[in-house]
This record gives structure tokens, C-alpha cells and sequence, in this order.
């Protein structure tokens, strides 16, 4: 296997169109909610139903998450745009058209870094965004030979994001779409739940045999509809084409479908049969004209980013590039991050309980940090100032994890505080020397390395309670007495 | 007996008496039944208490079915009332009926109708006009005070000139769109028919006004109704020599020469201009109206309401091509290919794009006329009267031609109304007055003056 720029000979080049749901409680231009997972036909009005005489109102709040998605994505926002009917006949499209937007979308010429696994940190050129309605949903395995329809999902709102034929490995591909999800998480534009269909790849295929030669012919893959299929589906895709002008056929413009079952791409139609949309700007709405305030209040609203946030990670608690990464992974683990040395911890403790303990008891309770921020930090001091041992901190944070409570608390509850008191820890070791007089005389002869077998019987004697760092001191003065 | 009840058992008794018109697709037992059960319900203190208004079959009603003149609306019963409907529910009015007329709101004779033309009140032989000519027929036949009509291009205004009454299409924007089925959805209104200026613009008042429903609706507050002036003293009226071609009919040009002379007696500066891009108003009017017309009738495919084709469910397109060709009659069908090919990839810019250029220029025309002092234009509303049933069916262009004087006003968003003006061999003039955007009172003003002085019932 070669680079990125040079598969068996040829270059591989790639675009996206990725569709995500924005993250609205109600339709793009009804007030129905956009809840998934709902009875089927449960949250419909006229609106939504395309009922005849209806008419759309557009949601503020989608378009304003269309604005900050396109802030986050760098692109230009354009104070007018226009809506725009696109015309398919499907019976999950109640009106026969999706609201969309065509000639003057809301928002153009962005860009997205991402790390390449082949190229390093490259940038891909934001083409387009738009916002759009979604369509509802056919189901064809509900009812035996017929198709059923739930139209929950009508009118639900989406941005589409187009970027240009920027990638030259299914592996790029993936690693822009892991950005992206990223970043729509991030800035609260959308749940990026591929579950739930809220985020989708459409992907432009074609081949060349130089980055000089002008772009082969594409085809478009459509239904990928997870992160693992897209290098499944580009890669078939890609040498598929390979394999046709290996052959000497040329690749003719198609649409192909990935079936993920038999991990297969399939050849949906031709060019000539492809679709017409007929757009035409919507005549029930007027064009989109933001209010002048509406970028500025949105580009406050868009919290600080991945990459610029993991590299003041670094900058600023001095942690490596690595624990910045997966500290910034997500927001949520991020801010509590940020909590717990806020309440006082030491940053690079703080990183190794997080992506430790937190991270680990995380996965196993659906993602929950359940161990409030300032209880961490507490613990962590509880460490630091010797009154837990690193081993005991880690029961204490289990239990303060499954039942809540005051950590020094807990740890006195369990019994787990270290005992730095001199009378204690005399007596704990006046009883272990009395007890082995044979290891003492071994000892007193020379055998030092039995020190560590008194400090074992001591911790023993003590359940653990005696700080081990003090345990040696008491121990020297009272065998060289 | 409340004065609402006795007005819905007269006006249930009135239309019974003129079925032989087809004006009204609701049934007798059901329109009884309806009438008297808004009549229980409606409020006292309401403006228009007690008031009966027919109801185009295309404006959504919960009592009756919105068929729209279509077999493929066929028991259709929205679950939702028009805001125009709510509006004159709140008033007090009573929906009496859906009224007849050509399917989907398009032709200008209520023969494209699915089911049956109407017949002109005054001469069976002759069509009421279109497409509200259900509506335009009944205030004709005085059964009601007033109608909801809806206007795409001139569906008001050309039935209402044809059966000799008062038809108001507001400007664009007036009056709330939801629940009026969509044809040319940058082009329709609401509109209204009355027995007088008065009846119909009582009616305008109560349905405008803002709707949050409707992005395309002016926020703006319901129209105020003007008084009636004493005369038009001041008032600039414009004669738009484009209006009267030397192929005029003869007695609509007369009715129309007596009309301006009473203008102009009653006190109206009177003058001729020009709006030079009119000959290419119908042929935008053909282009625009069916590409919105194609997308606006997708939804009526057999998948969620009205008739499905039987034994089609096999194949998705089979449903849609069986379902569509038998539900749709042949002018809608032949509108929504002339749309879809206009809007096809190819065809778009040469077509679509350069419709709405023409139409940008038909609208500066009107801009230009009102900016140099013109209040109001005055010209003929159809270049006939009534024609004979049949006498265009054959001829779409023909039947299309009928609406050359009023279709601008769509066009540009304008308000226009249509008065009664005088009669030829029986058959009634209208005339029409277009105003600028949303002047809708200063047009009724002069409606309510010509209306006063214009002897409509004598020929002209």
C-alpha cells in the first residue's frame, strides 16, 4: 500500500456532502417536535404533512445554528440567501419537493483542518452550506410487501455541507467526517447521532493517474451510514474505478449505493436517469435576510474549538500534545477537566485521574463523569497531602462515584486514612519487630534488603492505614537502637 | 329565532333554488346542516354576524370538502380552517358552501371544473367566467351578500365582470394565504365578491392582516374601510392605452368611454399613459404560473389522502402515473407539462428566468405610472362579455386571451377590483381599477364614487 496521493498507480480524489441534523426542539418551518425516536406520525401538523393550503414558516433557532455552523466552518455567511424548491417525487416527500436552497445558500468558501492519516494536518475547502428540511422516512420492512411511512422525520431541520474534491484516500475522508462530528458536537449544532440517521455522507468518487491530469469522471456513493463504512465503501468504490480503466473502460457518471450487509457498492442509476430537481426559488417564502446581529451573536455563542482549545491544553497546563488530545476530545470531558484544576488540583495529576478513573467509570455509565469536579480536585489533595494512598484514593473515588458523598468522608468511612502519627506508627512497628526476631538478627547482620519485608508487615499490621513513606524512617531509628 | 339562524335558514332556502346553477358543489342536506350549526355557534357582537359567504372550493374549510373543482381532491376534508375562514367564523359570518369552479383554480370559465360547469345566472348558454366563476354566479343570483373567490390570474375579477358584480383581488400580501390551495403560489390572493363595493370590501377588511402563518403576508393591520367621498375631486386616473386594442369589443369600449366620462364628471383628472410591457403579460403570466403550479401539485400523488388508482401499488411510479393521469383533468395536466419543462435543467434560464425579468419590467411599468402622479388606472376588465359555453374550450390560447387585462395585477402584486359599468345586449361590463401596493382604500374610494354614478343595469 502506497500513500495517500498514489494507489496502485493512480490518485484518488474525493468530495463531500454531508447532511446533520441540527439540534432544534421543533420542524425547520412547523412548530411539530423534531424528537426522534417517537410513535411513528406522532409529531405531524399540516405543515409537515403537506396537507393542501399549508404553508412554512422558518425556524429561527435552526437558522441560527445553520449560522454558527458555518462560523465554526470559517465560511463567509451571506446576509441573504434564498430558499428553494427541489422537485423528486418519493412517497416519504409529502409535497413532492424539499425545501432547500440552491443558487444563493446561506453560507460559502469555509474550510476544515483535519489530520490525514497519509498527508499530516491539511485544510478541506468548505464549497457550500445550506439549510434544508429533511424528507420522512420510508419503512419497508414494517408490513410485508408493502411499504409503511413515518413522516416524524418531515420537515425535520438540516445544514448540508459541500466541500470540494479535497481528499485523496477513503482514510482522508474518514478523518474530515471525525473533524466534523467533532466540531458540530462542540459548537452544539448538531448530536452527530449516526444512530439516528443525524448525520449522513453522500461521496463524489473519481480516479486520475497524475495530480496534473484533469479530474476523472465521479460517481456519487450514497446511503454510508457509519464511520466504518466510509472506508469500506470509498475503498470499493475507488478500486472498482481502478479495476474499469485498468480494463480499459471508461467510468461512465452514475449514482452507486453501499450495501453494507454484502459490503458491496451497487450501481443505483445512470446519468441519464438521473434526477431533475427543478429547482425554483420558493415562492411561499421570501428570501432569507438575517438580522445584522445574528452572526456576531452567533459567533459569541461558538464555544472555543477542538484544535484551538487542545493546543492551549497545552500551552497552559503544560500537558503533552497526547493528553491534550484525548482530555479534548469532547467537551463535556474537557470543561470538567478544566473543573477539577479549577477546584484546585495540579493540571498533569488532575489529566491522569480524568483520563484514568473518570474516563474508564465514564464508559462504563454512558459517558456520565459522575465524580463531581471539585470532589476529584479534593481527592487529589487528599494524595498529595499523604492522607490517602494512591491505591486507597482509587476505592474512595469508586465509592464516591457509586454513592456520592464528601470524599475525606468516604475515606474516613472505609477506614483508608493514612496514619502519620509518630506514637502509631511506633507502636505498629514495635509489634512487628517483636514478632519476627529472626528476620530483626538478619537484619542487625547486614541483610538490608529486609527492610521492604518490615515495611510489607507493617502496612499489614496497620490494614494499610500507615503512610508507607514514613513507615521506613520509624523503622531504621528502631532497629539501629 | 336568532337573526344569525333565520339568515342561515334563508340562505340554505336560496341556494336550494338555484341548483340548475352547479355554483355550489355542497350538498342541500349538508349546507342546512352546516349554516344553521354556525349559526348556533356564531358570535353576536361580531362585524359580520349573521352574514352568509360562499367559499371557492379551493379555500380549506373544516365544514365542507376542499375539492377544488378535482377528482383527485374528491372527499377531501382539511382538518384545519383557512386563516380567512377562522377570521370570518370570528366575525360572525356563515360559510355557505363550497362553490364550483375550474379545477385547481385554473381556466376562466368554470367549465374545467370536475364536476360540471356553472351556468351564467343571466344566460344559461353562457359561462359565469373563471375560475371562481361558482362563487361570481352566486352573489350574481343574489343567494349571498358575498364570496371568497381566489385569483391566480384574474379569477376573480373576470367571473365577477362576466356576472355583474363588484370583485376585489388585494394586493399581494394583504390577505393570509394559508389554507388557500395553492396554484402560482407568488401570484394568488384571496379575493372577494359582493353584491356592492361596500359588501365585498367589508369582507377584505375582516380576512386581512397580518398572519404568522404566512411568510408572504405584510405585516400589516387589517384594511380600514374609507368612506363613500362625495366625489374624486383630486384623483389622478390613468388610461392605459395598451387596454384598449382596436379589436376591443365594441360595447365594452362604450361601457368603458361612459364610465371615464362619469370619472371624470365626478371631479378625476383623467389621462392617458402607457405601460409598454403589457402584450407580454400573458405569455410570463403562461410560464410563471405553471412552473409553481407543477411543484404545488406534486403532493396530490394517491400516497397520503384523496382517491389512489386501483391495482397500482405494485410499482411506486405505476401509483403516481395511474393516480395523476386519471385524477388530474386535461388542462391541469397540460399546465403542469408546460411547468415542468419550463423549469427543466436547459430550459430554465431561457424560460423561468427570463419569465420573471419580463415580469420585473411589467411591474416597473406600474411603478413608473404611479410614481408621475397616477392614483388609480382605469381600464376594461375582460376584452368581451360573458361568451358562449364551449366557445373556447378548444382553443386554450383563445381561453387564456380572456384574461390579458387582468392577469398584470397579478403580475405585479397590485390591487385591483372589477364594478359593474353598464350592460351589452343584457350582458353585464365590468370595469376595472388597479391601484398601487396595499392603496387598497384610495381604490375603494373611487370604486365606492363610480358605483354610485355609473348606471350598471342600463346598456351602455
Amino acid at each position: 500500500m502506497t500513500g495517500a496521493a498514489n494507489h496502485r498507480g493512480w490518485e484518488t480524489v474525493i468530495g463531500l456532502e454531508t447532511h446533520v441534523q441540527l439540534s432544534t426542539r421543533t420542524k425547520m418551518f412547523c412548530a411539530c417536535s423534531a424528537a426522534f425516536g417517537d410513535p411513528p406520525n406522532t409529531n405531524v401538523c399540516p405543515v409537515c404533512l403537506g396537507l393542501p393550503g399549508a404553508l412554512p414558516v422558518p425556524n429561527e433557532q435552526a437558522v441560527k445554528l445553520a449560522v454558527r455552523a458555518a462560523l465554526a466552518l470559517q465560511c463567509t455567511v451571506h446576509p441573504r440567501s434564498i430558499f428553494a424548491r427541489k422537485n423528486y417525487f418519493y412517497p416519504d416527500l409529502p409535497k413532492g419537493y424539499q425545501i432547500s436552497q440552491f443558487e444563493e445558500p446561506l453560507a460559502t468558501s469555509g474550510s476544515l483542518s483535519f489530520l490525514s492519516p497519509e498527508r499530516g494536518v491539511v485544510s478541506a475547502s468548505i464549497v457550500r452550506l445550506h439549510v434544508e428540511e429533511d424528507a420522512g422516512k420510508s419503512l419497508h420492512d414494517r408490513f410485508p410487501k408493502a411499504t409503511a411511512v413515518d413522516l416524524n422525520r418531515s420537515g425535520v431541520p438540516l445544514v448540508e455541507i459541500v466541500t470540494g474534491p479535497d481528499f485523496h484516500s477513503p482514510g482522508e475522508a474518514r478523518a474530515y467526517l471525525l473533524e466534523l462530528k467533532h466540531l458540530l458536537e462542540y459548537a452544539g449544532i448538531s448530536d452527530c447521532d449516526l444512530e439516528k440517521g443525524s448525520l449522513r455522507v453522500d461521496a463524489n468518487v473519481s480516479v486520475r493517474r497524475s495530480s496534473g491530469d484533469p479530474l476523472g469522471t465521479k460517481t456519487e456513493v450514497k446511503n454510508i451510514n457509519s464511520f466504518a463504512f466510509v472506508e469500506k465503501a470509498l475503498g470499493l468504490e475507488r478500486d472498482r474505478q481502478i479495476a474499469e480503466l485498468e480494463a480499459g473502460r471508461p467510468i461512465a457518471q452514475a449514482t452507486m449505493l453501499y450495501d453494507s450487509k454484502a459490503n458491496a457498492v451497487r450501481h443505483q442509476r445512470s446519468k441519464e436517469h438521473s434526477h431533475d430537481y427543478r429547482y425554483f426559488p420558493e415562492p411561499d417564502l421570501p428570501p432569507l435576510v438575517l438580522p445584522a446581529e445574528w452572526p456576531d451573536e452567533q459567533r459569541a455563542a461558538l464555544p472555543e474549538l477542538p484544535a484551538a482549545k487542545r493546543e492551549r491544553f497545552v500551552a497552559q497546563y503544560g500537558l503533552p500534545r497526547q493528553d491534550a488530545a484525548v482530555l479534548t476530545h469532547t467537551r463535556a470531558v474537557a470543561d470538567y477537566y478544566e473543573g477539577v484544576v479549577h477546584a484546585g488540583a495540579d493540571p498533569k495529576p488532575a489529566a491522569n485521574w480524568v483520563m484514568g478513573e473518570a474516563l474508564a467509570d465514564a464508559k462504563d455509565h454512558g459517558e456520565a463523569l459522575r465524580v463531581p469536579a471539585g470532589s476529584l480536585a479534593e481527592l487529589i489533595a487528599l494524595v498529595k497531602g499523604g492522607t490517602l494512598s494512591h491505591q486507597a484514593a482509587k476505592k474512595v473515588y469508586a465509592e464516591v462515584a457509586a454513592k456520592g458523598g464528601d470524599p475525606r468522608v468516604v475515606a474516613e468511612a472505609l477506614g483508608l486514612i493514612q496514619v502519620v502519627d509518630a506514637g502509631a506508627l511506633a507502636t505498629w512497628v514495635d509489634q512487628v519487630l517483636a514478632a519476627s526476631p529472626a528476620e530483626v538478627a538478619r537484619f542487625k547482620a547486614g541483610e538490608a534488603k529486609l527492610l521492604a519485608f518490615f515495611v510489607g508487615q507493617v502496612m499489614k499490621a496497620s490494614k494499610g492505614k500507615a503512610d508507607p513513606k514514613l513507615v521506613p524512617g520509624v523503622l531504621q531509628e528502631k532497629l539501629s537502637a | 329565532m336568532s337573526d344569525a339562524v333565520a339568515s342561515a335558514r334563508a340562505t340554505a332556502e336560496r341556494i336550494s333554488k338555484l341548483r340548475r346553477l352547479n355554483a355550489v358543489l355542497t350538498k342541500q342536506t349538508e349546507l342546512r346542516k352546516a349554516l344553521l350549526a354556525q349559526a348556533a355557534a356564531a358570535r353576536p357582537t361580531g362585524v359580520l354576524y349573521g352574514m352568509p359567504v360562499a367559499v371557492k372550493a379551493n379555500i380549506c374549510t373544516l365544514e365542507f370538502e376542499t375539492s377544488c373543482g378535482s377528482h383527485i381532491l374528491e372527499g377531501y376534508r382539511s382538518p384545519y380552517d383557512a386563516t380567512a375562514i377562522a377570521r370570518l367564523k370570528a366575525a360572525g359570518a356563515l360559510i355557505a358552501g363550497a362553490t364550483n369552479c375550474d379545477e385547481f383554480a385554473m381556466g376562466s370559465s368554470t367549465e374545467h371544473s370536475a364536476f360540471g360547469r356553472t351556468l351564467h345566472p343571466l344566460d344559461k348558454t353562457r359561462v359565469p367566467g373563471g375560475s371562481s366563476g361558482g362563487s361570481a354566479a352566486l352573489v350574481a343570483a343574489g343567494a349571498v351578500p358575498a364570496a371568497l373567490g381566489s385569483e391566480t390570474g384574474g379569477s376573480v375579477r373576470q367571473p365577477a365582470a362576466f356576472c355583474g358584480v363588484v370583485g376585489i383581488k388585494p394586493t399581494y400580501g394583504r390577505v393570509s394565504r394559508y389554507g388557500l390551495v395553492a396554484f402560482g403560489s407568488s401570484l394568488d390572493q384571496i379575493g372577494v365578491f359582493g353584491r356592492s363595493v361596500h359588501d365585498a370590501a367589508r369582507v377584505l377588511s375582516v380576512i386581512s392582516g397580518r398572519d404568522l402563518r404566512d411568510n408572504t403576508c405584510e405585516d400589516r393591520d387589517p384594511l380600514r374601510l374609507p368612506t363613500v367621498p362625495e366625489n374624486l375631486d383630486g384623483f389622478v386616473i390613468g388610461i392605459p392605452r395598451e387596454y384598449f386594442p382596436p379589436d376591443l369589443d365594441p360595447g365594452v369600449r362604450r361601457a368603458c368611454e361612459r364610465a371615464i366620462r362619469i370619472l371624470r364628471e365626478l371631479g378625476a383628472a383623467v389621462r392617458e399613459v402607457s405601460l409598454p410591457h403589457t402584450p407580454y403579460a400573458v405569455p410570463t403570466y403562461y410560464i410563471i404560473a405553471p412552473a409553481e403550479a407543477s411543484s404545488n401539485l406534486a403532493r396530490y400523488d394517491g400516497v397520503r389522502y384523496g382517491p389512489r388508482a386501483e391495482g397500482s401499488l405494485a410499482d411506486v411510479r405505476a401509483l403516481y402515473r395511474e393516480t395523476r393521469g386519471s385524477g388530474f383533468g386535461a388542462e391541469v395536466r397540460r399546465r403542469i407539462l408546460i411547468g415542468t419543462y419550463v423549469l427543466s435543467s436547459g430550459y430554465y434560464d431561457a424560460y423561468y428566468r427570463k419569465a420573471q425579468q419580463v415580469r420585473a419590467l411589467i411591474a416597473q411599468d406600474f411603478r413608473n405610472v404611479f410614481d408621475r402622479g397616477v392614483d388609480l388606472l382605469f381600464t376594461p376588465t375582460t376584452p368581451t362579455p360573458a361568451f358562449k359555453a364551449g366557445a373556447k374550450l378548444a382553443d386554450p390560447v383563445q381561453m387564456y386571451l380572456s384574461d390579458i387585462f387582468v392577469c398584470t395585477a397579478n403580475l405585479a402584486g397590485l390591487p385591483a377590483l372589477s364594478l359593474p359599468i353598464g350592460r351589452v345586449k343584457g350582458l353585464p361590463i365590468g370595469g376595472q381599477l388597479i391601484g398601487p401596493h396595499f392603496l387598497e382604500d384610495e381604490m375603494l374610494e373611487a370604486a365606492y364614487a363610480l358605483e354610485r354614478a355609473v348606471p350598471a343595469a342600463e346598456e351602455a
